[in-house]
C-alpha cells in the first residue's frame, strides 16, 4: 500500500498523460513538446526589494468567445492599476474537473505582487502585465511572440519578470 | 511560455515561472522554476486563499535572487486543498467510452480545420 500511496503522490507526467488522451481522441502525431540542453542565466542586477517585476501569463483578455469564435492567439498587454478582475480561460488546457478559475490572483497574481511590494519584498511592479499564446509552433514562438514580449518588458524597465502559466 | 521565459533571461531579463507541469516546464529547461503541486489552473495558489497565494508568490520572486545557477527548481509545500485524487483526474481516459473520444478527436480536428492561420 506505501508504495502505491506514494506513486499515487508524484508530479503528474503531464507529456506521457497528454499523449495517450490525444492519441485516445485519434490525432494522427503526438505533440512535440520543446527540449532544450540548457538554459540561460542572468543575475538579478539589483536587490529584489529594489526590482520592479513585470508579470507574464498565457491566458486571453474576457471577450465573447466560443469554440466557433475563439479568442486570437495573439501577445497582449493589459494595466497593473487598472486590471481585469478575470481574463478569458476556457479555451485553454487546464483541469476543469479539479478546480476553477474564479479566482484571478490564482493565475493573474497582481494583488499578491502588490502586497508583496508594500511589504518590501519586491521593489514594484511594471505598469503593464503581458501575456504570450500557447502556439503548437515553436517557431513561432521563439521568432515571433518571444521577441515581443521582451520589447515590451525593456520598454517597461522591468528588471526581472515571473511567468505565471495556466 | 518557457521559450519566452528562455529568451528573455537569454537577453538578459531574469526570469521565474511558476507553474504546476513540472516535466513540461524540466523539459524545456527554465532559469528558475517553482513548482506548485496543484491541479492545472491556480499555479500562484488556491482559489481565496490569500495566505498561501501569498507565500507561493515570494517564493517565486525570491527565486530572482537566490537561485545560484539555470535551472534551479524549488517546490512549494502546500498541498492542494481539494480532492486528493486530483492528480488521476486531467485527461483520464480508462473510464471513458474509446468512440466518444474518437468522436471528441474529430470534433475538435474539424473545428481546428475551419480557424483561420494565424497571420504574424
Amino acid at each position: 500500500m506505501k508504495e502505491s500511496k506514494d506513486a499515487s503522490l508524484a508530479p503528474v507526467a503531464y507529456m506521457e498523460r497528454t499523449r495517450q488522451y490525444y492519441r485516445a481522441l485519434g490525432y494522427p502525431s503526438d505533440y512535440r513538446w520543446a527540449a532544450n540542453d540548457a538554459a540561460p542565466f542572468t543575475s538579478l542586477a539589483k536587490p529584489l526589494a529594489e526590482a520592479r517585476i513585470a508579470v507574464v501569463v498565457t491566458s486571453p483578455p474576457m471577450g465573447d468567445w466560443s469554440d466557433d469564435r475563439p479568442p486570437p492567439k495573439t501577445v497582449w498587454s493589459g494595466s497593473v492599476a487598472d486590471a481585469p478582475e478575470a481574463l478569458f480561460t476556457l479555451n485553454l488546457a487546464w483541469d476543469k474537473e479539479s478546480t476553477h478559475t474564479r479566482d484571478r490572483e490564482t493565475y493573474l497574481p497582481l494583488a499578491t505582487l502588490g502586497a508583496l511590494a508594500r511589504s518590501g519584498v519586491i521593489g514594484g511592479l511594471t505598469e503593464r502585465f503581458h501575456s504570450v499564446p500557447t502556439v503548437y509552433s515553436h517557431r513561432e514562438t521563439l521568432e515571433h511572440d518571444a521577441p515581443a514580449i521582451l520589447e515590451r518588458v525593456r520598454e517597461d524597465r522591468a528588471d526581472a519578470a515571473l511567468f505565471v502559466p495556466l | 511560455m518557457s521559450l519566452t521565459a528562455r529568451h528573455l533571461e537569454a537577453n538578459g531579463v531574469p526570469t521565474v515561472v511558476l507553474g504546476s507541469a513540472r516535466d513540461i516546464v524540466e523539459h524545456c529547461r527554465v532559469p528558475r522554476f517553482l513548482f506548485v503541486d496543484f491541479p492545472l489552473g491556480n499555479p500562484a495558489g488556491p482559489p481565496y486563499d490569500r495566505v498561501a497565494q501569498r507565500e507561493i508568490v515570494e517564493m517565486a520572486v525570491r527565486l530572482l535572487e537566490t537561485a545560484p545557477g539555470p535551472e534551479t527548481t524549488r517546490r512549494a509545500p502546500h498541498e492542494w486543498p481539494g480532492d486528493p485524487e486530483w492528480r488521476l483526474v486531467y485527461n483520464r481516459i480508462d473510464d471513458k467510452d474509446p468512440a466518444a473520444l474518437l468522436a471528441e478527436g474529430a470534433r475538435r480536428l474539424n473545428r481546428m480545420a475551419k480557424r483561420p492561420k494565424r497571420i504574424l
